[in-house]
């Protein structure tokens, strides 16, 4: 029999599952990763994991975790997959637990688990306030192992340029750029897992890594990889701002009791603690009593906007809230929190457990991304599958916090086996495919590099860039207006004429960095004329999704999932039908009881 | 008071020197050169090196490429963007230009190749945490239930160890990592510790244990305690220094005494 091989693109928490589940199969791995793969995104997520434990007696169940989810989303999200998640995710701590992930502890010795937005229960394990670098540093460990035993094979130092496709258009493996040597090459294989996360970078300043362009998602788009609800964009509601970059604050502040305020009195100038309780408004506790400081992101972003934007009730004018911790003992704040106040302290100089933080919503996470099946993270191109942020499958119009680790995991324990199957069932496998396939793709991207090397431009990528993200925040992120899309749109499609004379500054040919970031910037583009389409054809307001002059959520008519298309030419939206066969839609109202 | 802080600013625009030391590859002769730029408030290293990138002319007016440097999260979270920063060893994301001494001088770090400029090859570090093998030893990922119980008071105690980001300060200034040795490191030794106080790590600590033995291993600390200083993430390596010396010791005798 021959022997398969599988490609994995992205070694965060998606790639590496996917990969450990592939090793243990006995397939081999190649794992491609712009970074030492322990060096990835999923480094930044803070706060937890989801799964219904029920371990405080509260009467939790998966089937609640499951609507929590989907109410969260506003039905939006595929609703087969969420449960079959949901349900996993209890077994999910536990193969963590087994890996070493150093969790926070009980009395008992078991594992503790805390609020988290968008639920009322306790629901989520947490290693201090840096549960993804926990995790993945235990499947990076556990990816470790593989390699000792040549099972995985890890390109380090390489970032994906494109699929190869055979003449029927099937992906046959992927052509790569080694960043230190420039090199550009092809691998040949039968199936390519893409896990390469979030789009933070399109945004200029974001939540997100600098690695988090979605370059490898536009590029596969730009092959024929239907990309779905991309207009779904979550802004967190309390991050640090910054010049390079918006550092997350994340909801576990919240869910160990922070609460969010501002002075009742616009313009009050006096330092936080001596401003009485009567005169704090604590919004979020007023306007959504149930949830209070828990409430859902994308209504706690709103609100924060309506709070500096409407009312002008910022913090000394400014675009700021306070998020307030100072009231919780500085022992239990170490032992649960210590991570992100550590960040608070070192980057803005104030000790958070001193002082209420400063804090404003923050592009953070992409609901949308690849378009994959509901069964086996298959996209519409055989052979590429997609798991993790850059995946759209599990979060509807909204993620709930702590969803995002679940996820992840769970995308790599599908997308893993089910590429294996599809490799074993193939008839011919990816090396009875002619050489000329491979040599074809590795001159069309070798000449892209070539072009851009010489080409004498007078455009700066970092100014594009530039542009691009402040054009995108402005317009495209929490109020969406219809004008407002088009401008920004066409803004896009001025910079994609400016790129044609873009200025690559560095013309060496060994560690360009300068050069893959100009390949970069051309796909963050495409995608952010993706998201911006999405956003100006969806007549409705639905989750992170909001627009003033469609208020309401229109079931009738918006009910259904984007799926953009590229032809070789201008971006297609099409529509598709959710999956809604377990919970019917019903209103989406955290202001009352659900 | 508002009119007069205009006044200054208009008579002097503030700037920031930063002198980075630069090579185009791994073989090529270092060379410094001088930047100036704009100064804003809250800037860090990361801010200027992307200053430079979008204009990438020295102080006195050449025309050069932007530095090539590692950098990911800017949280001080992933161990990317180490180098030497006014002489000390650090994360750039988090060294913040108000805080430091002008001109700010950039250096590669010292105990690592040198790829291009500010970026080094810290790929050793990898390979060493395969020959301690730094992982819990599962069966497998199928469904065979809860982990071992741990204390809260033991999870306090390993927490602090699993939080280092391999970034190679701690090689950095250790004095007994340089051309004639083989010591892995303060970082590496850490990790063997965190996975002997693990539950099922501890079944394989005598694995562990044996690889930090040979050279290269525990015995070459010369306990200098510079890792302990400089460590961003401030972990206890000295006490992990200590700790796995301890065991190597105790397996040290054991297997003398069992002959």
């Amino acid at each position: 029999m021959r022997q398969p091989k599988v490609i994995i693109v992205g070694g965060g928490l998606a790639g590496l599952m996917a990969a450990i589940r592939v090793a243990e199969h006995g397939v081999p791995v190649e794992l491609f990763s712009i970074v030492p793969v322990k060096r990835s995104h999923s480094v930044c997520a803070q706060g937890g994991i989801n799964a219904a434990k029920n371990t405080k007696g509260e009467g939790d169940s998966t089937a609640k975790h499951f609507d929590d989810s989907i109410y969260g989303g506003d039905f939006l999200a595929n609703q087969t997959p969420v449960q079959r998640m949901c349900e996993a995710a209890p077994g999910i701590i536990d193969l963590l637990d087994r890996m070493g992930v150093m969790f926070n502890r009980t009395a008992e010795g078991l594992l503790d688990y805390r609020r988290f937005g968008g639920t009322l229960y306790h629901r989520t394990a947490f290693a201090g306030a840096t549960t993804g670098q926990q995790m993945l540093y235990a499947l990076d460990e556990q990816v470790r192992r593989f390699e000792a035993e040549d099972k995985v094979k890890k390109y380090e130092g390489w970032t994906f340029l494109s699929a190869v496709m055979d003449e029927a258009g099937v992906c046959r493996g992927i052509c790569g750029m080694d960043l230190k040597t420039m090199e550009v090459r092809t691998f040949p294989a039968d199936v390519a897992i893409i896990c390469t996360g979030g789009i933070g970078a399109i945004y200029g300043r974001s939540t997100n890594s600098v690695v988090c362009t979605g370059s490898a998602q536009s590029a596969l788009f730009q092959q024929g990889v239907d990309y779905a609800n991309g207009e779904f964009i979550q802004v967190h509601p309390t991050a640090i701002p910054g010049e390079d970059k918006l550092r997350l604050m994340s909801e576990s502040a919240r869910g160990e009791g922070g609460r969010v305020w501002v002075p009742k009195k616009p313009g009050d100038t006096r330092p936080p603690k001596q401003i009485p309780e009567s005169e704090r408004f604590y919004f979020l506790e007023e306007w959504y009593p149930k949830y209070g400081n828990l409430v859902v992101r994308d209504i706690a972003t709103r609100a924060i906007h309506k709070i500096v934007f409407e009312m002008k009730m910022g913090l000394a004018g400014e675009p700021a809230v306070y998020l307030d911790l100072t009231h919780i003992k500085r022992e239990e704040l170490d032992r649960k929190l210590e991570g992100i106040l550590e960040t608070y302290e070192k980057f803005v100089g104030v000790d958070p457990r001193e002082e209420p933080m400063k804090v404003f919503p923050g592009v953070h996470y992409t609901m949308g991304g690849i378009w994959i099946d509901n069964e086996n993270a298959a996209t519409n191109v055989p052979g590429i599958y997609a798991a993790g942020e850059c995946d759209y499958q599990y979060h509807g119009a909204n993620r709930l916090g702590a969803n995002s680790l679940v996820s992840c995991i769970w995308g790599g324990m599908v997308s893993g086996p089910a590429s294996v199957k599809y490799a074993r069932g193939l008839e011919k496998g990816h090396e009875t495919v002619s050489s000329q396939v491979f040599e074809r793709e590795q001159k069309r991207q070798q000449e892209i590099n070539e072009r851009l090397l010489v080409q004498q431009g007078t455009e700066n990528p970092l100014t594009i860039w530039k542009e691009m993200g402040a054009w995108m925040t402005e317009h495209v992120t929490v109020v969406r207006h219809n004008k407002n899309l088009e401008k920004a749109d066409a803004k896009l499609q001025e910079l994609i004429e400016r790129y044609q004379r873009i200025n690559v500054a560095d013309r060496t040919k060994w560690s360009n960095q300068t050069l893959n970031f100009v390949r970069e910037l051309y796909n963050m583009l495409i995608l952010a004329r993706v998201i911006t389409l999405g956003a100006l054809a969806r007549n409705e307001s639905r989750g992170a999704h909001y627009k003033p002059d469609f208020p309401e959520r229109d079931d009738k008519n918006w009910l259904k999932t984007t799926r953009a298309h590229w032809e070789n030419g201008p971006i297609e939206l099409k529509y598709e039908a959710v999956d809604t066969s377990l919970l019917p839609p019903r209103a989406r109202r955290y202001d009352v009881a659900q | 008071m508002p009119l007069r802080k205009g006044w200054e600013e208009m008579a002097e625009k503030k700037t920031v020197v930063v002198r980075v030391k630069r090579q185009g590859g791994p073989k090529e002769r270092p060379r410094w050169e001088e930047f100036e730029l704009e100064w804003r408030p809250c800037m860090n290293v990361i801010i200027c090196l992307r200053d430079i990138a979008e204009r990438p002319i020295t102080r006195d007016g050449k025309v050069t490429t932007p530095v090539s440097y590692e950098v990911n999260c800017l949280e001080e979270v992933c161990g990317s963007c180490a180098m030497v920063i006014n002489g000390k060893a650090r994360m750039a994301c988090s060294a913040l230009v108000d805080q430091l001494e002008q001109p700010i001088r950039l250096e590669p770090m010292a105990k690592f190749p040198v790829v291009r400029d500010l970026a080094v090859d810290r790929s050793v570090m990898f390979e060493n945490l395969k020959r301690v093998k730094a992982w819990v030893p599962i069966d497998g990922t199928y469904a065979l239930g809860e982990g071992p119980r741990m204390s809260q008071e033991k999870q306090s105690k390993a927490y602090p160890l699993s939080r280092c980001i391999t970034c190679g300060a701690c090689l950095e200034v250790c004095p007994q990592v340089n051309e004639n040795s083989q010591f892995i490191g303060a970082a590496i030794i850490s990790q063997v510790r965190l996975f002997n106080l693990h539950p099922t790590g501890a079944m394989h600590a005598r694995e562990r244990i044996e690889a930090v033995m040979g050279p290269g291993g525990v015995a070459d600390c010369a306990n200098a305690q510079n890792c302990v200083k400089i460590c961003p993430k401030s972990i206890p390596l000295t006490e992990s220094l200590a700790d796995v010396n301890r065991q190597a010791i105790q397996q040290a005798l054991t297997g003398w005494l069992i002959g």
